[in-house]
Parts: structure tokens; C-alpha cells; sequence
């Protein structure tokens, strides 16, 4: 049998990385929207002022 | 860019909801195991995250079908996007499963046939993303990708498979346990009821990554098609 205080400190770890992960993920797909939007809304713009 | 749409909104508080509803069931409703107590708690968010790595693969390699069918760039969007993040699901996987086998085996990594394959599998979509940053035509990159993506999803079922045709110490979920199997423990209904709820939960969450990947796709199309003609 695993002593509690191991398990207990190899789980937190498990879900720590789980967790940590996800948000990175899911922060890197966000900040990808952004930029990508910014850069449309500018190209939007430069078309505009070129016509 | 069209703003989210109704459905999309809805599955984002689902998917929050259904993943703090998953950790609940985890710490709060299914028993601790015996042998290995706390540390067994990360095996169901391991498996979740496998099986949705997996069928995301799957789901690549249907896309890359479909696009050598109908020569359609919206398919090669959605292929990109299920590759992407299945490989941060397996990722995940891999990672949770090396330190549960810390305490269980003793060791975080062993060349045993299932961890093999795994990294083997992790490794051929990796390599995916790297080649495909070196085709410049969108035609012919989409073509690669469609026909990597169809053999690459050859090695989705030989990982699956590894630990019921090899001798392994990687404990089976559903079926008959290998004699050398470490970490294996049989489930109560409890702990079965939690699986299928992480399983269901991550797919839900799969669905809604899956989605708004394929909207950054898009978006980042129509970026490219303003910076061509821009440049005409």
C-alpha cells in the first residue's frame, strides 16, 4: 500500500499539471483570437484608406 | 468574424460546469481505492483525456478524407484544429499518467508497449505540425496533411490495442488484466459511474475546444486572404 502522504502528494501533482495544461491552452487560444482579430480589424482599415 | 454563436455560449458554461461537476465526483463521490488510495484519482481524468486525444485524431483523419474527397480548405482547418488538440489531450494523458506510475511502479517512465506507442503516437502528430509549417503552397499542404493524418491515424488503434496484444505492466480498464500488470484495481460502481462521467464531461469539453479552434482557423484564413490581396 502507497502512505497517504505520498499519494496525497503525487495526486495534487497530477492534477496540477492537468490543470495548468487546460488553462495554458485554453489562455494560448485566446491570445491567438486577439491578435488574429487586431490584425483583421487593421487590414480592414488599410483597405479602406486605400480605395 | 461573426461573433459566438447561442449554441456555442451555451456549450462554453457546459463545459465549465460539467468539468467542475467531473472534479466534484472525483474527490467527493467516488471511493478511495485500497492500495493505492489518493493517488488512483488522477486515473480518471487519465483516461478522459486519452480517449478524447485519441478520438480526435480519429476525427483528423476523417477530415483529411473528406478533404482528398471535396478538395474543400474547410476541411483542412478542421483536421488542424482536432490534431492540435489531441495532442494537448494526450499530452495531458501521458504527463498524468507518468506520475501515477511514480508511486505505482516506482518509476515515471518505462519502454513498456503502451507508454511506447503513446509517445510514439505523440510523436508522429508533433512532427505533423512541424512539417506542415514547412509547405508554403495551402493546396499542396492541405494534400500532405490530409494523407499524414490517414496513415498517422494507423497508430490510434495499435495504442489502443498495445496493452490487450503485448505482456505490460499497464493496468487494463475493460478486460482481462496482463499477468505482469501493475496498478490494477477493480472498480465499484462508484468509480465506474466517475469514469464514464470524466469521459463524457472531456468529450463535451472536447467538442467546445474542437469549435472554437476551428473559428480561430477561420479567422486566421481570412487574415491571410486580406494580407494577399493586400500584396496584389
Amino acid at each position: 500500500m502507497i502512505e497517504y502522504a505520498i499519494s496525497i502528494k503525487y495526486m495534487l501533482a497530477g492534477y496540477a499539471v492537468i490543470l495548468t495544461v487546460l488553462a495554458l491552452y485554453i489562455v494560448n487560444l485566446f491570445i491567438r483570437w486577439r491578435n488574429l482579430a487586431r490584425d483583421l480589424q487593421t487590414l480592414k482599415e488599410i483597405q479602406k484608406k486605400s480605395l | 468574424m461573426k461573433p459566438q454563436p447561442m449554441v456555442l455560449k451555451v456549450l462554453n458554461v457546459v463545459s465549465v460546469l460539467l468539468f467542475l461537476a467531473a472534479l466534484g465526483m472525483v474527490f467527493l463521490y467516488a471511493p478511495l481505492e485500497a492500495t493505492m488510495n489518493y493517488v488512483q484519482k488522477i486515473f480518471y481524468f487519465h483516461i478522459a483525456t486519452a480517449w478524447v486525444g485519441m478520438l480526435g485524431f480519429i476525427a483528423a483523419a476523417v477530415a483529411g478524407v473528406l478533404y482528398l474527397i471535396k478538395h474543400d480548405q474547410k476541411w483542412d482547418i478542421v483536421e488542424l484544429a482536432a490534431v492540435e488538440i489531441s495532442l494537448v489531450f494526450f499530452l495531458i494523458a501521458i504527463a498524468a499518467g507518468s506520475i501515477w506510475a511514480r508511486p505505482t511502479w516506482g518509476a515515471y517512465w518505462t519502454w513498456e508497449p503502451r507508454l511506447t506507442t503513446a509517445a510514439i503516437l505523440e510523436m508522429i502528430y508533433i512532427a505533423y505540425l512541424l512539417l506542415r509549417q514547412g509547405i508554403d503552397d495551402p493546396d499542396r499542404r492541405a494534400r500532405f496533411s490530409a494523407v499524414y493524418t490517414l496513415v498517422g491515424a494507423i497508430s490510434v488503434p495499435i495504442t489502443f490495442m498495445s496493452i490487450r496484444l503485448f505482456r505490460t505492466i499497464h493496468p487494463v480498464v475493460i478486460g482481462t488484466n496482463s499477468a505482469a500488470s501493475q496498478g490494477s484495481f477493480d472498480m465499484t460502481s462508484k468509480m465506474l459511474a466517475t469514469m464514464f462521467f470524466a469521459l463524457f464531461a472531456f468529450s463535451v469539453i472536447f467538442v467546445n475546444l474542437f469549435w472554437h479552434r476551428i473559428r480561430l482557423g477561420q479567422l486566421a484564413q481570412q487574415v491571410e486572404q486580406l494580407k494577399l490581396e493586400e500584396l496584389q
